[in-house]
């Protein structure tokens, strides 16, 4: 098949922001297509403008095209309007690269960062002309899979996914290139082969080869169907991320896209610990890219694509030993000939937002400032080993606003555990606080607290926990909305609880919830992360006409035995480690940062024989959490730290 | 006393195939990014979000192409630059399909590309019988008064356009452009008034419902009319000592 170009163009002349479509990036590849090399779509199965920053999908890209065995084009969901006006003709879901057609691919892979996104794999799928489910597809049908952060419990989609990639995918892509390859020089017609030779590659879960056994309601096995099958899935890891310093051609679009700017990623991995962070517990242990190399990517890169912007990516940016040099180097190079080279953050701590560092982002163009205190309480922050003490959050702001920002964003969440009405409320307390200080500087200082609902999810000590339902959390906005709008200065923005409620049942959901996403697909209801297209009874609909119990699901505290949909899955993490700091959070006991104390044996880093990779051996300065230093500052709560001996449970 | 002035550059550039649907605002972005590329010492506005000097012209509609498009950008002081080494600069730089044509130093007083332009043409391909497109093209310009119904402010009112339909002739394909749909039976060339409120192509293409369909559309000039004698934008701003710019493609 050649390129759907003559067919797309007259369609594109009909739909919004039609630069989505035409791909024409610089630093695009337009594979050349042989049958000797294994074609993938990396599909990011949301719209274009979200998709085409996504780093996951980028690095993947880069290294595909790299290899001899592999070539790798890019699909992103088109929006409803294309969508329509390419099933009336007929056009099937294409690459941007080349506009292939999907169905030309031997391999569609998804990016599942969000549980929401997964109806629009669905409808990916039938824009493309595969088979929905696994069982119906052939050797002539793409092999359809997944990774990113939501595949920590694919089980929802296992009807859907022949396989899916745990944890990094650098090593996984090469790997399962290489079996893919060799099934298909083999001649063989037998998927279950291909299948079966996929589940021997480490990381990879090949969710068909595996019954779920349930008693009345209760999952209580997931059993592979075969001996070589592993019982137990482990996820991959990258040992040392200065030998993938990817992407080298980060994609430059022509149209406008969320994070328009340079990425570098710094650092990988995070041990906060913070208790609801499933992005912190999976991606374990820290792994930082040396300074230097950082500083190079940071050089090539400007220089390459013509930003004049670049973010420093990773869950703790202020953690990343070399902070402050990289900013130092970057914002003063004359060199790059880019102008003012203007550096954001895109996840500041508020405990170590030093003075200097925000003095240092001055000099270039202001950026935006976020700080996510994450609760209202000191009692909640402990709950959550978010150990920041209020005095830490003010100071992070008297130095944004003593800086000349004029405008700061709180990032909370709501519907933690334990949480009581003083601890919500407490959210206002804070931002009136933050205000004030403001004011003292700029009389147009405002302040904007942002509260998520928290979604209890895998591999976290808080996937034990009951989601608060919709009428809870709304409650819970609703009073705090109330004491906001009191307050001069103080704005409020919120997620909304039914697209949490959405969220939470799928991500600890198991295989029954495969025909519940299919009927809401089917129903129309694709792009369920946008407001205008989400509609919460396509999903209680769905539950009740499958006969599943949306309590049990979403609300449901779970057992200390209770048997995981993910539990044949491995992040690293022993569950006994979780179920111990479960423990903790509801006593209110903090846990330190392990990079600078010793471990205590969460099982990330012993049980795959890797390390921490920390440039320093000492804490960041200005900051109290994990740290040991000032913890008490500002603060009457004296914080009482546990460090686990190592191997105790 | 005034202030040295900064040298001031106008190029001309096309916008031809897959980029033809990016929109106005893109193209901007694209330029900021490839002029920072080149490593053009471009002049920034002052203040907290210093923005790369660049003044376009006459937005042309997303989804059509364009031989004659315009960009005027201002260098720091003591910039010197010979503005035929631009185009082989600066086109590596930019998308596939836009193409700088041309460059000339602006000397004198310059007014903006958005204020001098008073005429355009487009070539206008269309599916449908060569001898009903021709007709339609004969009965507009026979008209005396040709009203549409556009929308301003939320308000809907009727003008007539006759006297921004300046030209409008009926063309047969040219077969060695391979850039044209296939579907493409004619092209209506066109020149529509800027001024003093401009007729736009999708405007003049929906006058009096026509039967033919529209397919692609291109603008090929932009006209500065001083006294009645057309001028390319390049022309009127170039200095006496650069006039004579290379014309690299």
């Amino acid at each position: 098949m050649v390129s759907l170009w003559t067919e797309l163009e007259p369609l594109l002349t009909r739909v919004e922001k039609p630069a989505r479509y035409i791909g024409c990036e610089d630093g695009a590849s337009t594979p050349e297509w042989s049958d000797d090399a294994v074609s993938w779509l990396l599909t990011y199965p949301d719209t274009y403008e979200i998709g085409l920053p996504n780093q996951g999908l980028q690095i993947l890209y880069e290294i595909l095209n790299e290899r001899d065995d592999a070539l790798a084009e890019r699909s992103y969901a088109p929006w409803t309007d294309l969508e329509a006006e390419m099933r009336a003709a007929n056009v099937p879901l294409f690459s941007v690269d080349s506009h292939r057609a999907a169905s030309d691919f031997d391999v569609i892979a998804f990016n599942l960062s969000s549980e929401l996104v997964y109806t629009n794999v669905l409808n990916c799928l039938d824009l493309a002309g595969v088979p929905l489910h696994c069982s119906d597809r052939d050797h002539t049908d793409a092999l359809v899979g997944a990774g990113g952060h939501a595949t920590f419990n694919p089980e929802p989609m296992a009807d859907f996914l022949d396989w899916v990639g745990l944890g990094d995918g650098e090593e996984i892509v090469g790997d399962v290139s290489a079996v893919i390859h060799a099934w298909k020089q083999s001649g063989s017609t037998d998927r279950q082969e291909v299948l079966r030779a996929l589940a021997q590659v480490e990381g990879v879960y090949v969710p068909a080869l595996y019954d779920a056994e349930f008693v009345d309601d209760k999952l209580v096995a997931m059993t592979p169907r075969f001996d070589d099958v592993p019982a137990v899935v482990e996820k991959r890891t990258v040992a040392d991320l200065a030998e993938w310093p990817y992407p080298k051609n980060q994609l430059v679009p022509l149209t406008e896209v969320v994070h328009d700017r340079l990425s570098v990623e710094v650092f990988r991995g995070c041990t906060r610990g913070c208790r609801f962070c499933q992005a912190g517990m999976i991606t374990r242990p820290v792994r930082e890219r040396p300074a230097d190399q950082v500083r190079t990517m940071i050089q090539e890169g400007l220089r390459r694509t013509g930003y004049d912007e670049v973010a420093l990516t990773s869950l703790s940016t202020a953690d990343f030993s070399g902070i402050t040099e990289v900013i130092r180097s970057t914002v003063g190079d004359e060199s790059s000939g880019c102008g003012d080279v203007s550096v954001s953050l895109p996840s500041l701590r508020v405990d170590a937002f030093t003075v200097g560092i925000a003095a240092e982002l001055q000099r270039g163009r202001r950026s935006g400032l976020t700080f996510a205190p994450e609760a209202g309480t000191w009692r909640m922050r402990q709950v959550i080993n978010k150990l920041i003490t209020e005095q830490d959050l003010y100071d992070s702001v008297e130095g944004a606003f003593s800086q000349g920002w004029r405008r700061v964003k709180l990032y909370f969440l709501t519907g933690l555990p334990t949480e009581t009405d003083e601890d919500t409320l407490a959210i206002a307390e804070l931002g009136r606080r933050c205000v004030e200080i403001g004011r003292k500087y700029h009389n147009g200082a405002s302040v904007t607290v942002s509260v998520g609902g928290f979604v209890p999810k895998p591999f976290t000590p808080f996937q034990w926990f009951g989601q608060n339902t919709i009428e809870e959390l709304s409650r819970k906005i609703y009073l705090l909305r109330d004491e906001v709008k009191k307050i001069k200065g103080l704005q409020m923005k919120w997620h909304d609880p039914k697209a949490t409620f959405v969220e939470g049942m799928s991500t600890r959901g198991d295989r029954r919830l495969g025909p519940v996403i299919e009927q809401v697909w089917r129903e129309g209801g694709t792009f369920q992360e946008w407001s205008e297209h989400f509609d919460v009874d396509r999903w209680t609909k769905a539950m009740a006409d499958h006969d599943l119990s949306i309590e049990w699901f979403t609300y449901r505290h779970r057992e200390e035995d209770e048997v995981f949909p993910w539990d044949h899955l491995n992040a690293g993490l022993h569950k006994d480690f979780l179920w111990q700091d479960w423990r903790d959070a509801l006593n209110e006991v903090g846990l330190e940062d392990c990079r600078w104390t010793p471990c205590y044996d969460c099982g990330a880093c012993t049980g795959y024989g890797i390390e921490h990779v920390v440039a320093s051996a000492t804490p960041p300065a200005g900051g109290s959490q994990g740290t040991g230093q000032d913890l008490a500052r500002g603060h009457e709560v004296t914080v009482e730290l546990i460090a686990r001996p190592v191997g105790a449970s | 006393m005034t202030l040295p002035r900064k040298p001031q550059i106008r190029l001309r550039y096309s916008k031809l195939g897959k980029v033809r649907f990016t929109s106005h605002r893109d193209m901007a972005r694209i330029w900021e990014r490839a002029v920072r590329r080149a490593g053009l010492p471009i002049a920034y506005s002052e203040g907290f979000s210093p923005r790369a000097k660049l003044s376009f012209g006459l937005a042309l509609p997303t989804v059509f192409e364009s031989q004659a498009e315009y960009v005027d950008m201002t260098l720091d002081l003591d910039t010197e630059i010979n503005v035929a080494h631009l185009p082989e600069l600066l086109t590596p730089m930019l998308p596939e399909g836009v193409d700088v044509i041309e460059a000339v130093h602006l000397s004198g007083k310059v007014t903006s590309l958005q204020e001098v332009v008073e005429t355009t043409t487009w070539s206008l391909f269309v599916a449908g019988e060569m001898n009903s497109v021709e007709s339609w093209v004969n009965t507009l310009l026979a008209a005396e008064t040709l009203e549409i119904t556009r929308e301003r402010k939320g308000k809907t009112r009727v003008d007539d356009v006759r006297e921004a339909l300046l030209h409008a002739e009926v063309r047969p394909i040219d077969s060695s452009d391979t850039g044209l749909p296939p579907k493409a039976t004619c092209e209506i060339f066109t020149e529509l008034a800027t001024k003093p409120r401009a007729l736009r192509p999708l405007e003049f293409l929906g006058i009096q419902d026509p039967t033919h369909e529209f397919l692609l559309g291109r603008r090929i000039s932009q006209y500065i009319a001083p006294h009645g004698a057309q001028h390319d934008p390049l022309v009127v701003g170039a200095a006496v000592e650069t006039s004579a710019a290379v014309c690299a493609s």
